[in-house]
């Protein structure tokens, strides 16, 4: 059960990067300053004790949004607000990655790599204490406490993404920011890290902000879902009415072509063209080069964010009651 | 080759049914990786056939094994890996013992190779038109324009737009989709009977892969190409393979009908990795999970390499190693279909 008051509020933040090339081969060649807009413009709150997701393909900024909510990288323009921790003191925040592998030092002992927050935050009063508080973190995960000695490399993925959690959970955080968490895991061994998840946060009430480019995953792991699109949100709402009912062509296209071992669409000529430049974005909609509702609009306007239902979704199509028209598998 | 009957009712034969007609027929290949802590066995007595225009999905966990024995096939395995036992027939011809310029010749013509980076196929040096005139005429003896013809129709084929343009334009110039669909169309240039894709859709994203995934099946069929489908994701073989190989520590576990083995399957590691996945149509509160992981090649257990996760595992499984055998309509290597545990 989700409680309402949000934990996490981000409100139109944008975040632009400078990828001109250096300054001398500018002026030599000719070339203007050039920018990626990662993030434009996004906004959503996250509920305490819920998982809000975020989908989308590579480069459409998932990762810049995450790191945007963790303090790795600051604000173009908008903000982003924490509420109160429950102790009175500000919300803690702590990512787990992708990689477990480049995220833990290798020279450490894995027991030094959990103690380090709880020794650098002073959590516990004693050596003794610490080393305590370590080995009930290695449970918690599915370690043992010997494990404290060896080194990461001596750790399978499955078991380093399980220190990368017990790191994380040693700061005693409210609110993980999880990227691609399982991506570069096994099927099996994935299962095990969410079922993990899952517990932790109904023992701990955790805040999950989630990313992941896998579906599957993120329909079993979510209350509410943000669909990205070339940095932009562009349809947002409860993870069930996303599922069954998608709106935005893009939402559609997404949902239609991920592979699903239960009912292939094989054999589906699938003629959807490919994401466009994020250093050139097209004008109006993003998606209008690859969506079959497109017209003259589209084109020249950015849809407004519009509420659907329980869900929220920037598309004219579906504004001016077009999207409905066309199944899914003729739109894709 | 044979000459072909008339065809099947059904795409899919059964292995047992490809006899002399086999593109690819592996049997008892073992692969050794010889190190100063002694000889890592990676492939351990595999066995698969594939037939003309069908595709063979071949799924595991990282370290499986998958690539190794795609890389055995196509005689490009990493010294120090040897092969160290079995047979390989391409095109009903034994490869596997050839010289090594023999072994070239047989590559180019019979078989092709796509893998996850389409980068490390293509030469950053020279165009498209290039790559593809040059690979078309070593192995056909067409005239220059009668390759530049056919290579355009290649890229038409894969579903390059304005392929007359692209002829001339390097790698660099094109996105990591049309990249694959150049590498593809590479694979295909020279007819070959046989095509190893290991990977070819993990480095793209989700709408592409399913752009990818589509044309290869379509072409495989159209040429009656045979396809060995290395992959880790079982979606991927779900939507595009005929029949899949499920590999495990080196071993081949079970083999059988896409579907067979996703709804159906007999092996316990099968069964534990489809119920794995999370579903996209109903959420549950648990996720089915294997407990532990695979074991290194150098701590594979007595017996059946998967015996320490299985839930049912009984003392046999700790002394004998199963092989592959009936079960259910698939063919799994577990005691459970083979005469008990005890
Ligand atoms: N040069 C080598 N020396 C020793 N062992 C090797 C060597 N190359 C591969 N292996 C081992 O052979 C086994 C099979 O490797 P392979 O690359 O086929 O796995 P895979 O199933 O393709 O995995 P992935 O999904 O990670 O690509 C692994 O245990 C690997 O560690
Ligand atoms: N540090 C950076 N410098 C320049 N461009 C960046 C940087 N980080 C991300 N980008 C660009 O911003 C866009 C969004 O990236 P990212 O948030 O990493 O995407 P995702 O996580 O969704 O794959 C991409 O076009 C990417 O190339
Ligand atoms: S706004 Fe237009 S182009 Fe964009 S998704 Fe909607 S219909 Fe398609
Ligand atoms: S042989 Fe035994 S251990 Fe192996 S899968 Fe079958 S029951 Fe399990
Ligand atoms: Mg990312
Ligand atoms: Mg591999």
């Amino acid at each position: 059960m989700t409680a309402q008051s949000p934990i996490l509020t981000v409100s139109n933040a944008s975040k632009e990067f400078d990828v001109s090339a250096p300054w001398l081969n500018r002026v030599l060649e000719r070339k203007p300053k050039l920018f990626v807009k990662a993030v434009d413009d996004v906004s959503f709150t996250v509920p305490r004790g819920s998982c809000f997701s975020i989908v989308g393909e590579s480069g459409c900024g998932k990762s810049t949004v995450a790191r945007l909510v963790t303090g790795l990288y600051a604000t173009t323009a908008g903000d982003i607000r924490f509420s109160a921790g429950s102790g009175g003191e500000p919300v803690r925040v702590q990512m787990i990655f992708q990689d477990p592998h480049s995220s833990l030092n290798p020279r450490w002992r894995v027991g030094d790599i959990i103690a380090e927050p709880i020794r650098e935050m002073k959590l516990r009063a004693s050596e003794a204490e610490t080393r305590e508080r370590v080995e009930e973190l290695l449970s918690t995960v599915g370690l043992a406490a010997d494990d404290a000695r060896n080194y990461p490399h001596e750790f399978s993925g499955g078991q380093r993404q399980r220190i990368s959690i017990a790191r994380a959970l040693a700061s005693e955080p409210e609110l993980l920011v999880c990227d691609e968490p399982t991506s570069a895991l096994d099927v099996s061994v994935q299962a095990q890290i969410l079922n993990l998840m899952r517990r932790l946060q109904q023992e701990l009430g955790l805040t999950y902000l989630f990313i992941s480019h896998d579906l599957s995953v993120v329909r079993h792991m979510s209350d509410t879902i943000a669909v990205m699109y070339l940095g932009r949100i562009v349809e947002m709402g409860p993870a069930e009415s996303l599922f069954n009912a998608p709106q935005h062509p893009y939402s559609r296209l997404l949902l239609g072509t991920i592979p699903d071992i239960h009912a292939p669409h094989r054999d589906r000529a699938l003629q959807s063209g490919e994401p466009p430049s994020p250093l050139d974005p097209p004008l109006g909609c993003a998606f209008h080069p690859r969506c079959a509702l497109a017209n003259e609009r589209c084109g020249r306007d950015l849809p407004e964010l519009l509420s659907v239902g329980a869900a929220t979704v920037r598309c004219h199509a579906v504004e001016e009651g077009r999207a409905q028209e066309t199944s899914v598998s003729e739109a894709v | 080759m044979m000459m072909q009957a008339v065809s099947p009712p059904d795409p899919t034969p059964d292995a047992a049914a490809l006899g002399a007609e086999a593109v690819l027929e592996v049997s008892n290949l073992t692969v050794e990786f010889p190190t100063r802590r002694g000889v890592l066995t990676a492939i351990d007595n595999v066995s698969m056939q594939i037939a003309p225009g069908e595709i063979l999905g071949v799924v595991g966990e990282s370290g499986a094994g998958k690539s190794i024995t795609g890389l055995a096939v196509l005689g490009l395995l990493e010294a120090p890996g040897r092969i160290a036992g079995g047979e390989i027939h391409v095109a009903g011809r034994r490869i596997d013992m050839l010289s090594e310029d023999e072994l070239t010749k047989v590559r180019g013509r019979e078989m092709g190779a796509i893998f996850q980076d389409p980068l490390t196929a293509l030469n950053p040096l020279f165009t498209i038109g290039v790559q593809l005139v040059e690979t078309i005429r070593l192995h056909s003896g067409l005239s220059k324009e009668a390759a530049r013809d056919r290579a355009l129709t290649l890229l038409r084929e894969v579903g390059i737009p304005a392929p007359r343009e692209r002829l001339s334009q390097y790698p660099h110039q094109f996105s990591g989709g049309m990249r694959q669909r150049v590498v593809i169309a590479l694979a295909l240039a020279a007819e070959p009977a046989l095509i190893i894709a290991d990977e070819p859709t993990t480095a793209l994203d989700v709408s592409i892969q399913a752009q990818i995934t589509a044309l290869l099946r379509r072409l495989c069929k159209d040429h009656r190409t045979g396809v060995m489908l290395v992959t880790h994701d079982m979606g991927v073989i779900a939507e595009t393979a005929d029949r899949v190989a499920v590999m495990y520590s080196g071993r081949m576990v079970e083999t059988g009908r896409v579907k067979d083995v996703i709804h159906d399957a007999q092996h316990p590691y099968t069964k534990g990795l489809m119920a794995a996945i999370p579903s996209l149509h109903e959420r549950v509160e648990t996720l089915t999970q294997i407990d532990g992981a695979m074991p290194r090649l150098n701590a594979r257990p007595e017996g059946c390499a998967f015996n320490p996760r299985c839930p049912m595992a009984g003392p046999r499984c700790r002394r004998e190693n199963p092989v592959l055998a009936p079960a259910g309509r698939n063919q799994a290597a577990c005691f459970l279909h083979d005469g008990g545990t005890e």
